[in-house]
C-alpha cells in the first residue's frame, strides 16, 4: 500500500512536472505571435548581469541592442572594440539614449563573473544602465555566438582569438546590423542604431 | 485503490519508456591527448573520458523526439534555429515517408536542433576535439591518422555521393565501438564555429588580424591530413541554423562518476 502511495505521489509529480512544460509551451507560443521568427528573444539562455541579476534575453525587449563578444582579461582586440562600443554610445542622439542598450558578452563565462564584469564596467566607464554586462555558461555563450555568427577559440588559458563583430538588434530581436572587424568606421552602425531607434 | 496501483504503474511505466523511446546505446571513450589539426598554443590536446553514441541518430530517432518536442517539427521551428532546408526530405513534420529509410542518419538537421536533440536527454554534442579524437581510430588503433591507406579510405568517401541514405551500421567499427565516424555522414560538433578559417564568404579576406583577435596563433599543425583539413574547412564555412543534406550528428555524455572511469567498455543503455 505504501509502495503505491508512493508510486501515486511519483505520478502526480511527474504529470505536474510535464504541465509545467506545457504551460511554458503555451506562453512560448504566445510571445511566437507577437515577435518574428528570427527574433533572439527566442532563446531560452538565462544570464548574469554585472549587477548579479538573472535575465533573459527577451527582458530587453523593447530596445535596440548594440551587442559585441568579449572578454575582460583580453590585451589585444576587446580594448578597441571597448572604444568602439564607447564611440558607438557617445554619438547616439540624446533624445534616444534611453531606447538604446549596449552590451557585452563575455566568451569566458568561467572567468568573467559578475563581480568582474562590474569591475570592467567601472574601469571602462560604463557603470550605468545603459550597458548591460552578461555572464552565460559554456553553451549558452557558444548558442549565442552562433546567432551572431561570431567565432571564438579558447587558445591558451588565458586568452581566446574571436571574431570582431558588433551587432544591432531592432526592438523586436531582430538583427538589422553588422559592423565587422576592428578600426572601421562605427557612421553605418550608428546611423543604423538612430533610425532603429528613432522608429521604436 | 488497490486497482488503481498497477494502473498507475503501468502509466508510469509507459511514460518513462516513452522518453527512452530515443536513445541509444554508447560506450566509453577513454580520454588521452593527442595533437589536432586546428590546436591551441601548446598544441597537446587533453581529451577527459566521456561516453558516446555508437551511430548517428537516426530519422526514427528524431522521428519519435519531434513528436515529443513539436516545437523542432519542420512547419513549426523557427528560422532563427533552422533554415528552410530543416528535415526537408521528409514526407511530412512527423513523417520521413516511404523514400527515406528509418535506419538511416537523419540529415538537414540545424546544430541547434542537434544541441536541443541532446540535451533533453541529458546529452550534449561533442566538441570538435572529442569528435576528432574518436575519428582518428581506425578499426585497430587509436590514430590511425599516419596509416595512408586510412586517409585515403575517408577522402575516397568525401567523393562518394548519397552516403547519407545508407543505414547506420554501414561502415566499419572502430577501435572504440563507434560505428559511421567516416564513411555515411558529417557530424555536428559544439563548437563549430571555434574554426576561425578566413573565407570569401565574410569580408576578411584581406587582414584577418582586424575580424579575429589573435588568429595568428591558429595554424593547421598537419598539412598533410587532408581529410581532416577538409572537415575543419567544411565546419569554418556553415552557420548553426544550416541544414545540410549530408550534415547528420550524435551525441556524447560527461562520465559523472570518476569510480566509473576504470571499467573498459563500459556499456550503457
Amino acid at each position: 500500500m505504501k509502495v503505491y502511495k508512493l508510486l501515486i505521489l511519483l505520478c502526480v509529480l511527474m504529470a505536474c512536472s510535464s504541465k509545467s512544460s506545457e504551460t511554458e509551451n503555451a506562453s512560448s507560443n504566445s510571445v511566437r505571435e507577437v515577435l518574428p521568427d528570427m527574433s533572439i528573444y527566442h532563446l531560452p539562455a538565462k544570464w548574469h548581469t554585472q549587477n548579479n541579476e538573472q535575465i533573459e534575453l527577451k527582458d530587453l525587449q523593447g530596445d535596440v541592442l548594440v551587442m559585441v563578444m568579449i572578454y575582460t582579461s583580453c590585451q589585444a582586440a576587446c580594448p578597441r572594440l571597448v572604444a568602439d562600443m564607447r564611440n558607438i554610445e557617445s554619438q547616439i542622439g540624446g533624445q534616444l539614449k534611453d531606447e538604446v542598450k549596449l552590451i557585452l558578452v563575455s566568451i569566458d563565462p568561467e572567468t568573467d563573473t559578475p563581480e568582474r564584469l562590474k569591475a570592467f564596467a567601472k574601469e571602462n566607464q560604463m557603470d550605468n544602465d545603459q550597458w548591460l554586462f552578461l555572464q552565460g555558461t559554456e553553451a549558452s555563450v557558444r548558442e549565442f555566438a552562433n546567432v551572431l555568427a561570431v567565432k571564438y577559440k579558447q587558445i591558451s588559458p588565458m586568452d581566446f582569438s574571436h571574431s570582431n563583430i558588433i551587432s544591432v538588434f531592432d526592438q523586436k530581436g531582430v538583427l538589422q546590423h553588422q559592423q565587422e572587424g576592428l578600426g572601421v568606421d562605427n557612421k553605418e552602425t550608428i546611423a543604423k542604431i538612430n533610425e532603429l531607434a528613432g522608429n521604436g | 485503490m488497490k486497482g488503481i496501483g498497477p494502473l498507475l504503474l503501468m502509466i508510469c511505466f509507459f511514460l518513462c519508456t516513452q522518453k527512452k523511446a530515443f536513445s541509444q546505446s554508447m560506450v566509453k571513450i577513454e580520454g588521452g591527448s593527442y595533437i589536432p589539426l586546428y590546436g591551441r598554443d601548446s598544441a597537446k590536446i587533453i581529451v577527459r573520458d566521456f561516453l558516446m553514441d555508437v551511430y548517428p541518430v537516426t530519422n526514427e530517432a528524431f522521428l519519435s523526439f519531434v513528436k515529443e518536442y513539436p516545437t523542432w517539427q519542420k512547419d513549426k521551428v523557427r528560422r532563427l534555429f533552422a533554415d528552410d532546408n530543416y528535415l526537408n526530405d521528409w514526407e511530412s513534420p512527423i513523417s520521413p515517408g516511404e523514400k527515406i529509410s528509418l535506419k538511416a542518419p537523419v540529415t538537414n538537421i540545424s546544430w541547434f536542433a542537434a544541441k536541443y536533440y541532446c540535451e533533453c536527454q541529458d546529452k550534449r554534442l561533442p566538441t570538435i576535439d572529442e569528435w576528432e579524437y574518436v575519428a582518428m581510430a581506425d578499426e585497430t588503433k587509436k590514430d590511425a591518422r599516419k596509416d595512408s591507406t586510412y586517409n585515403q579510405k575517408i577522402l575516397e568517401w568525401y567523393e562518394t555521393p548519397r552516403t547519407h541514405k545508407k543505414e547506420i551500421g554501414n561502415t566499419f567499427k572502430n577501435y572504440w565501438g563507434v560505428y559511421d565516424m567516416h564513411g555515411l555522414v558529417w557530424e555536428w560538433t559544439f563548437d563549430f564555429n571555434s574554426v576561425l578559417i578566413s573565407g570569401a564568404s565574410r569580408k576578411d579576406m584581406d587582414n584577418d588580424r582586424n575580424l579575429f583577435c589573435g588568429s595568428a596563433a591558429i595554424g593547421a599543425n598537419d598539412l598533410m591530413n587532408y581529410a581532416a583539413f577538409m572537415r575543419y574547412a567544411f565546419r569554418g564555412s556553415i552557420k548553426a541554423n544550416f541544414a545540410v543534406k549530408n550534415l547528420g550528428f550524435r551525441c556524447v555524455k560527461d562520465i559523472q562518476d570518476p569510480s566509473k572511469n576504470n571499467s573498459s567498455n563500459h556499456k550503457i543503455d
